[in-house]
Formats: structure tokens, C-alpha cells, sequence
């Protein structure tokens, strides 16, 4: 039949794009601003937002330049959050060691998760992440050390490196900024190197790609086990914050909420998803503070991405200055 | 007196059985419909569990506020949902009709969020009980095990109405108007045939089935605006399990789904929650395309 | 019977029809022809409003039915037979032969086409697509004469079809047309064409640049052979 197929990732964006200075520019606005944040705004919302912006960038590597749209993140998120959570309370690891194992967690599930998923394509594929992340979710719920509904309480954030006291909300926030930084900074490389060119080709057209000699598979499996570690870190880095590991981390509402967030931002953008975030969580604490419903609220927002904001707010920016974002 | 199975007492044994069944018959009852849209909209709809839940509310309200049992319910529910369905399709699935498919499945699930956060803002968390009519309470007691009558007929009115369904789309008039516009729905058109008619109409006639799974299943366990989101992820295991090609495939699927699932209750109870999962994966691992799937 | 005027259509956003124009009168036998990729297959759907755009004028019996929902313009009475003869793969030879409603009174009754397609009614529980080749063109022309469609698209009934099954068709168009039938038929085999038709438009790049009556043929077929290409 002839349908015309409408791709939910970012239109080849108009070349040309923003000089690499203005963006350099650009990047250290942001860094002194997110510098400067604390000070001014509560460092817990900033942790907060910057976990998530850091999960949806993750996200976004899979659906923005593979094409591939997972609805199972939450596992990777919430089940680093467990495994750091554990290591830090109970085998009593140093902060770093735990975000380590957790990060390490999230990639061995999601080389598992992965190696399955691809195996179907589409519509398919989004079902099967949704599925073996809800299996997942029922082994957390079970497993004894994940303290059930409960979840692990009173995590202690320790020293990092032995040496700086992550009880203090600064050192915290700016150990959070690091590694939202670092993390971000991955993604790009990610993106523009040759093997993030081979991803995009993928996404484009993935017979031709094929037909080029690439194993698609085999790069649609690496682009997904690096995205589902990335959701690690962030999601290992939220417990240390909250000192907290709980089911909602790792439930299938919060890989809903890690899709909205990216395609709010912008799918297929490189600011898009931190946007998305940061405006997710804030209209997330907005709602906490009124009667309203949130998640008929946040469902609201959904449908009208859907329907008439596809391109999301930096998409939309870009595509009306033709640049790329 | 039957000797006990493998350790088991054939009580729980066979209880467990028919509870497999009953979710089978959800499962069939609900992965059709799914089938039935996606090869009509292209469309994964995730509201699905969310319209069954309707279905459930729809019929405790009945109760609650007019007095009308379980019977009319029956056909109300349904028509209800299905109305419910038309609304939703004609505003907004048509918009998105020409979209890839992740679109559809990411605004449907907008769609359950909307539709469940507005049941639980109205109606909380606890569930709400609905007794099932006095026609079918009690049971008997066929000497292996105690069959409860409202059990029996779950199993029945699901098995009766999936093989309707498969008899109406497969060897009706109007079911090959469906098969082919799934197919080539412009010739279709081309041919003097309302197919955007066709189309709101086989979306309604799928959320019904869903809104009269919900009917079923609110004497069996509590009306609860959560009961449908769990179950909507299962299904979709389900689906890639058996793949979308076929309606009785589709069938086949739920019921053998839900049993395994009520086995695995009475061998494994830890692994219950999660055995339809590890399936799909076996499933993934072997037969990638699904069961009933057209490679 | 069919009047097409000034007739453009874009494909999203690529302008394939400029300015068509044609006539067919009741009970002719009309081709449509020009080489591959011209807009021939895309004049026939304009027709039938399957275009994502088109403006212009087509009237079926004077009234206007451009901008009609499809359904609408094919309950005028139009039968339509693609190109790639449209059997579905999930009916059988009988459903595919019933499916297209009855549209007008004065169609084909089920055992009359069965009587012009014999070897349809032997295979009639078969798979729509198990088929071969010059049976499904078959079955696509037949499908369409039980509506009392009295308007029949046809784009290319003889393509890739073997010599003798060609035959055959054509004797069913010429059977078609002693019964009062008006047909447009798409066509690029120009020797069949001649043998059916009463008049042939010449399309070249979106537009209807020429009129050749059969009987002028003969003199007009090195101009013809410029226009085709061969
Ligand atoms: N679905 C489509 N989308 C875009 N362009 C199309 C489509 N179908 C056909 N075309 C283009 O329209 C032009 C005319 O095609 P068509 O009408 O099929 O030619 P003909 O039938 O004369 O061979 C061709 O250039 C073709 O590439
Ligand atoms: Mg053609």
C-alpha cells in the first residue's frame, strides 16, 4: 500500500549548521549558567533535571539517530539506581565504585535486552523493549535486595575519591554536573564519529545501509548498549543524589516519561532532550504543588507532541532558522 | 479419589488451569483487537488496557448510579467504549494515519495516561468490587476440582466471541471489506467502499471487544483504574509472540499464553509474573517473525 | 461520457499531470498512450481522486466530480482496474470477484462474468493470488463489470501477459464494447491498442499532445513512433 512514511526522527537537518565557534560560544554560556545555577536555584531540582537531561540524551542516541524507539529505558535507569544504591549501602563501595558498577549493570542488560530487541524492527522492536523491560521490573520487584516497595532508603553518598564529601550540596551538584557533562560530551562524540555516521545511515535506510556492507546488527546492538549505560549513569547518579532506589525508576510510566522528554526537546537533536527535560521536571514539581492530575496532564502533552508538535521545541527552532540545532 | 500429580493437588492444579485460562481469554480477547487495528491503522494502540478498564468502569457505574446489572452491562459497555473509540479515532488517529507507526503507538500511550489519570483522580487506587449476576454465582463440584460458574462462563463468552470474530472478518462480506483494505485500502476505496467509515468503524468494533473484556473480567477481580496498564504490557508480549498476521494465531496465542502462565503458578509460582516474558525471548531467539508470523 | 479538462496533480510535492485534456463519448473505446512515465496511470487516478492534489475539471456525464471522495466518484459508476491488477492475497477468487459493491443497476449478473470467465468459476475457492498472471488480469476486469460501472479504467490489462492471453483480453474489450461499455484503456502495446480502439490520445510529460482516430493510424505511424519512442 502507499503510504507515505513519516519517520519520527529529525528530517536531515538543512546543511550548513551554526559555526563551530558560536557554538563553542554557545557551550560555555551554558556551562557558566549551569555553574552559576545553584547558587540561585535549589541544587536537588538541578541534580534532579540533569539525571534526566542525561537519560534523555541517552534515549535520544537510540531513537534520534538509529531510529530505533525503546520503551524500556526505565530498566536501565532504575535498575543502575538499584545496583548503586546496593553497592553504596550494603558492600559500603565508595560513590564512584557504585556509579561504576551500576553504569556496568545497565550495559550488560542492556547488551541482553538489546541483542534480543533487534531481532525485531519498528513497532516490534518498541513492543519487545516494553516487554522485557516490564520483566525486569518484576524481577526488581521480587529480588530480595531491592527491598520491594520500599526500595532501598538512606543510601549514603560518601566521598568521592576518598576525598570530597558528597554530603555537601555543592560538591554533589557539581560531581552531578561533571558527569551530566561528560556524558553529554560522549553523545556528541558518538555522533560525529564515523561509526555515528554509519548509525544515521542505518536510520535512514537500513537495506541500503545493509547492502553497503555494514552489519547493521551489530551497530544497532552497540548504539543500544551504549545508550541503556548512559541511562545507567544517569539513573546511578539520581540514587546517589536522592540516596534512594525505588520501582519508580524502573517502571514502564518512567520510560513513557524519558520518550516525552525527548520529544518535547526535539528527537534527533543534540539540546533537545536536556531541554525537554529540564521542562518535564519542572512542570513535574509545578503539578506536585496543585490538584491537578499529573498524569493526565503529562498525558495531555504527549498527545499534542504527537499531533502537532512532532518536531519538538529545538526542532522547531531549528527547522524555522534552517539550522542545526 | 485422583492421586495427586506430581506432587500437586489436582484442586490447585486444575483451579490454577482455569485461571490461566480466563487470562488466556483476556489475552486472546485483547491481542485480536490489537491485530485487528494494527492491520487496519498501522497502529499499536496502547490505550488498549486503558479502554478495557473503561469497560469495567462503565459497568460498575451502571450499577452504581442506575441500577443496571450485569447483563445489559454486557452490551453497554461495549457500545460505550466502542463510541468512546469512534471519538478517539475520528479526532485523533486519522491525523496520524499516514505517520509511521511509532507515532500511533506514542500517542495512544498518551492517550491510556490521560484516560487512566482521570479514573484514578475520580476514583483512587483501591478497587471497586462488582458482583457477578446471581444466575451465575456458586459452582460445582465436578469431583477433581470446584468449578465457580462465573469462571466457566469468562471462559466460554471469550472462546464464543473470538471465534465470532474470526467467523466475521474471515467469512463475511463486510470481513473481506476489512481483509481488503488492510490489503490495498485506495483500490478498496476505488471500488465505491467508505474506507475511512471502515476504518473508525473496525477501530470501534476492536476497543468494544476490549470494553466487553473489562465487563468480563469485573466480577473476577476488583474495578480498578490500574488494571488495564499491566495488562496491556503482556499483551503486547503476546503479540510479538504471535506475531499480528492472523486472528486465530492471535487467539491460539492468548489462551496458550494464559495457560502456561496458570502452569507455571502451581510449578514455579516466583517465575508466574514473568514466564509470558521469557517466552517472548525463547520466541525471539527461534522464531524471531512470532509464531503465526509472516516472515 | 467523460470530459477531462485543464487537469493537473502533484504527487506530495512533485507536479506529475499539466493540463490534461480529453473527451470519450458513450460506448467509445479510447486508449491513453505515450511512453513509460509520462502520467498515464497518473491521469487514471486523478480520475478516480487518488491523487494528494489535483485541480482542473473532470466530469463524468456533465456533472463535475472532481474533489469527490473517492468512494463517491467510484459510486458514479467508474470501474477501475490498476496496474498491478489489485487481487487481494487474503481472499479467495470468488470474494476478490464479489468484492466491489454494486454501484448502478444494468451491472453483470454473477453468473453472466462467470460465463465470460469460465476458468474463474473453476478456480473460484483458490487463493486470489495463486493465480496466474492473465487469470488475475482476468479476474480484475471481471470484478468490475457485476457493479454497473459503465466506465472502465483500465491501465495496461496486457502487460506481460503471453500472445495468446493478450488475444483473449482483447476480444473481452471488443465484447465490452459491443455491450455498450466505455472504456479507457491505458496501453503502451501499440498493436493491440489498434486493434481495439476507436481513438488514442498521445501523453507526453504530464500533458495530452496529440489525437490519432484507428483509422488514421496507418497514415500517422511515423509521427506515432516519435511520440513512443521506438
Ligand atoms: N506515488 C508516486 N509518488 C511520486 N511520484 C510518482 C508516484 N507515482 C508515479 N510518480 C511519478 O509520476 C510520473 C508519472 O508516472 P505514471 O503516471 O505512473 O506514468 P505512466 O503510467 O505513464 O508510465 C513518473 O515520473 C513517476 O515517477
Ligand atoms: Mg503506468
Amino acid at each position: 500500500m502507499a503510504t507515505e512514511t513519516q519517520t519520527p526522527v529529525a528530517a536531515p537537518a538543512p546543511s550548513g549548521g551554526v559555526g563551530q565557534r558560536a557554538w563553542l560560544f554557545v557551550s560555555l554560556i551554558a556551562l557558566v549558567l549551569l555553574a552559576l545555577a545553584p547558587f540561585v536555584i535549589y541544587p536537588v531540582f538541578l541534580m534532579k533535571a540533569l539525571c534526566f537531561a542525561l537519560f534523555a540524551c541517552a534515549f535520544n542516541l537510540l531513537i534520534g539517530y538509529v531510529g530505533l524507539l525503546s520503551f524500556g529505558h526505565a530498566a536501565f535507569f532504575g535498575g543502575a539506581a538499584y545496583v548503586t544504591a546496593h553497592a553504596a549501602k550494603v558492600w559500603l563501595l565508595p560513590p564512584e565504585l557504585a556509579i561504576l558498577l551500576g553504569t556496568l549493570f545497565a550495559g550488560v542488560c542492556g547488551a541482553a535486552v538489546g541483542a534480543l530487541a533487534i531481532r525485531r524492527q519498528g513497532i516490534y522492536f518498541a513492543m519487545t523493549t516494553l516487554a522485557l523491560s516490564q520483566m525486569l521490573f518484576f524481577v526488581f520487584l521480587q529480588a530480595p535486595f531491592t527491598g520491594g516497595e520500599d526500595g532501598i532508603q538512606g543510601v549514603p553518598r560518601g566521598h568521592l575519591f576518598g576525598l570530597l564529601d558528597l554530603n555537601d550540596p555543592y560538591a554533589m551538584y557539581f560531581t552531578v554536573l561533571a558527569i551530566f557533562v561528560g556524558g553529554f560530551w560522549f553523545i556528541h562524540r558518538i555522533v560525529h564519529s564515523p561509526f555515528g555516521q554509519v548509525l544515521k545511515a542505518i536510520r535512514e535506510n537500513e537495506q541500503r545501509a545493509t547492502s553497503l556492507g555494514y552489519d547493521v546488527s551489530r551497530y544497532k546492538l552497540m548504539a543500544f548498549i551504549l545508550s541503556a549505560t548512559l541511562a545507567g549513569l544517569a539513573g546511578s547518579t539520581k540514587a546517589l543524589v536522592f540516596q534512594l532506589a525505588t520501582l519508580t525508576d524502573v517502571q514502564w510510566q518512567m520510560s513513557g516519561e524519558v520518550v516525552l522528554m525527548t520529544l518535547l526537546g526535539g528527537i534527533g537533536t543534540t539540546t533537545g532532550p536536556v531541554i525537554g527535560a529540564f521542562l518535564v521536571v519542572m512542570l513535574q514539581n509545578y503539578l506536585a504543588t496543585t490538584a491537578l492530575p499529573a498524569t493526565v496532564v503529562i498525558g495531555i502533552v504527549f498527545i499534542i507532541c504527537v499531533l502537532v508538535f512532532r518536531r519538538g521545541i529545538m526542532g522547531e527552532i531549528g527547522h524555522l532558522l534552517r539550522w542545526k540545532l | 479419589m485422583i492421586q495427586d500429580l506430581l506432587g500437586i493437588p489436582p484442586q490447585a492444579l486444575f483451579g490454577q488451569l482455569l485461571l490461566g485460562l480466563i487470562n488466556g481469554s483476556f489475552y486472546a480477547l485483547l491481542s485480536l483487537g490489537l491485530a485487528v487495528i494494527f492491520g487496519m491503522l498501522h497502529v499499536i494502540n496502547f490505550a488498549h488496557g486503558a479502554l478495557y478498564m473503561v469497560g469495567a468502569f462503565v459497568a460498575w457505574l451502571l450499577m452504581i448510579h442506575l441500577g443496571i446489572g450485569y447483563w445489559p452491562a454486557l452490551l453497554i459497555a461495549p457500545l460505550v467504549v466502542a463510541a468512546f473509540g469512534v471519538l478517539i479515532e475520528r479526532t485523533m488517529l486519522v491525523r496520524i494515519a499516514k505517520m509511521d507507526p511509532l507515532y500511533g503507538l506514542l500517542l495512544t500511550f498518551g492517550l491510556a495516561l490521560v484516560i487512566e489519570g482521570v479514573f484514578r483522580h475520580f476514583y483512587g487506587v483501591s478497587g471497586q468490587p462488582y458482583p457477578p449476576p446471581p444466575s451465575l454465582q456458586g459452582g460445582t463440584n465436578l469431583g477433581f476440582m470446584f468449578l465457580p460458574t462465573y469462571r466457566a462462563w469468562v471462559v466460554v463468552a471469550s472462546l464464543v466471541v473470538c471465534l465470532g470474530t474470526w467467523y466475521a472478518i474471515e467469512r463475511t462480506k463486510l470481513g473481506s471489506y476489512l481483509r481488503a483494505a488492510t490489503e490495498k485500502p485506495q483500490l478498496v476505496q476505488a471500488m465505491g467502499i467508505n474506507v475511512p467509515a471502515l476504518v473508525t468503524l473496525t477501530f470501534a468494533a476492536a476497543v468494544a471487544l476490549a470494553g466487553f473484556a473489562g465487563v468480563l473480567a469485573a466480577p473476577m477481580y476488583q474495578v480498578n483504574p490500574l488494571m488495564g496498564s499491566n495488562l496491556i504490557i503482556v499483551v503486547f508480549a503476546v503479540v510479538v509472540i504471535g506475531g499480528m498476521g492472523s486472528i486465530l494465531g492471535a487467539v491460539i496465542t492468548g489462551f496458550g499464553l494464559g495457560i502456561v502462565e496458570g502452569l507455571t503458578k502451581v510449578f514455579y509460582p516466583e517465575a508466574a509474573n514473568i514466564v509470558i516474558f521469557v517466552v517472548m525471548a525463547i520466541v525471539l531467539l527461534v522464531k524471531p517473525q512470532g509464531l503465526f508470523g509472516k516472515a | 461520457m467523460l470530459s477531462v479538462r485543464d487537469l493537473t496533480g502533484y504527487y506530495g510535492e512533485s507536479h506529475i499531470l499539466h493540463g490534461v485534456e480529453f473527451q470519450i463519448a458513450e460506448g467509445e473505446v479510447v486508449t491513453l498512450i505515450g511512453r513509460n512515465g509520462v502520467g498515464k496511470t497518473t491521469t487514471l487516478r486523478a480520475i478516480l481522486g487518488l491523487l494528494d492534489r489535483q485541480e482542473g475539471s473532470i466530469r463524468l456525464q456533465g456533472e463535475e466530480i472532481l474533489g469527490l471522495r473517492t468512494d463517491r466518484i467510484a459510486r458514479k459508476g467508474i470501474g477501475y482496474v490498476p496496474e498491478d491488477r489489485g487481487i487481494f492475497a487474503s481472499l479467495t477468487v470468488e470474494e476478490n470477484l464479489l468484492l466491489p459493491p454494486v454501484v448502478k443497476p444494468g451491472g453483470l449478473t454473477t453468473e453472466e462474468v462467470y460465463g465470460l470467465f469460465p476458468r474463474l468459476k473453476e478456480r473460484r475457492k483458490s487463493q486470489g493470488t495463486k493465480l496466474s498472471g492473465g487469470e488475475q488480469q482476468m479476474l480484475s476486469i471481471a470484478r468490475i463489470l457485476r457493479t454497473g460501472a459503465r466506465l472502465l479504467l483500465m491501465d495496461e490489462p496486457t502487460e506481460g501477459l503471453a500472445p495468446v492471453i493478450v488475444q483473449q483480453i482483447g476480444s473481452i474489450i471488443a465484447e465490452l464494447k459491443r455491450k455498450g461499455f466505455t472504456i479507457l484503456l491505458v496501453e503502451q502495446n501499440f498493436h493491440f491498442a489498434s486493434g481495439v480502439a476507436d481513438r488514442h490520445y498521445v501523453m507526453e510529460d504530464g500533458k495530452v499532445v496529440d489525437m490519432i482516430p484507428n483509422d488514421r493510424l496507418e497514415a500517422e505511424r511515423e509521427k506515432l513512433q516519435q511520440y513512443l519512442g521506438v
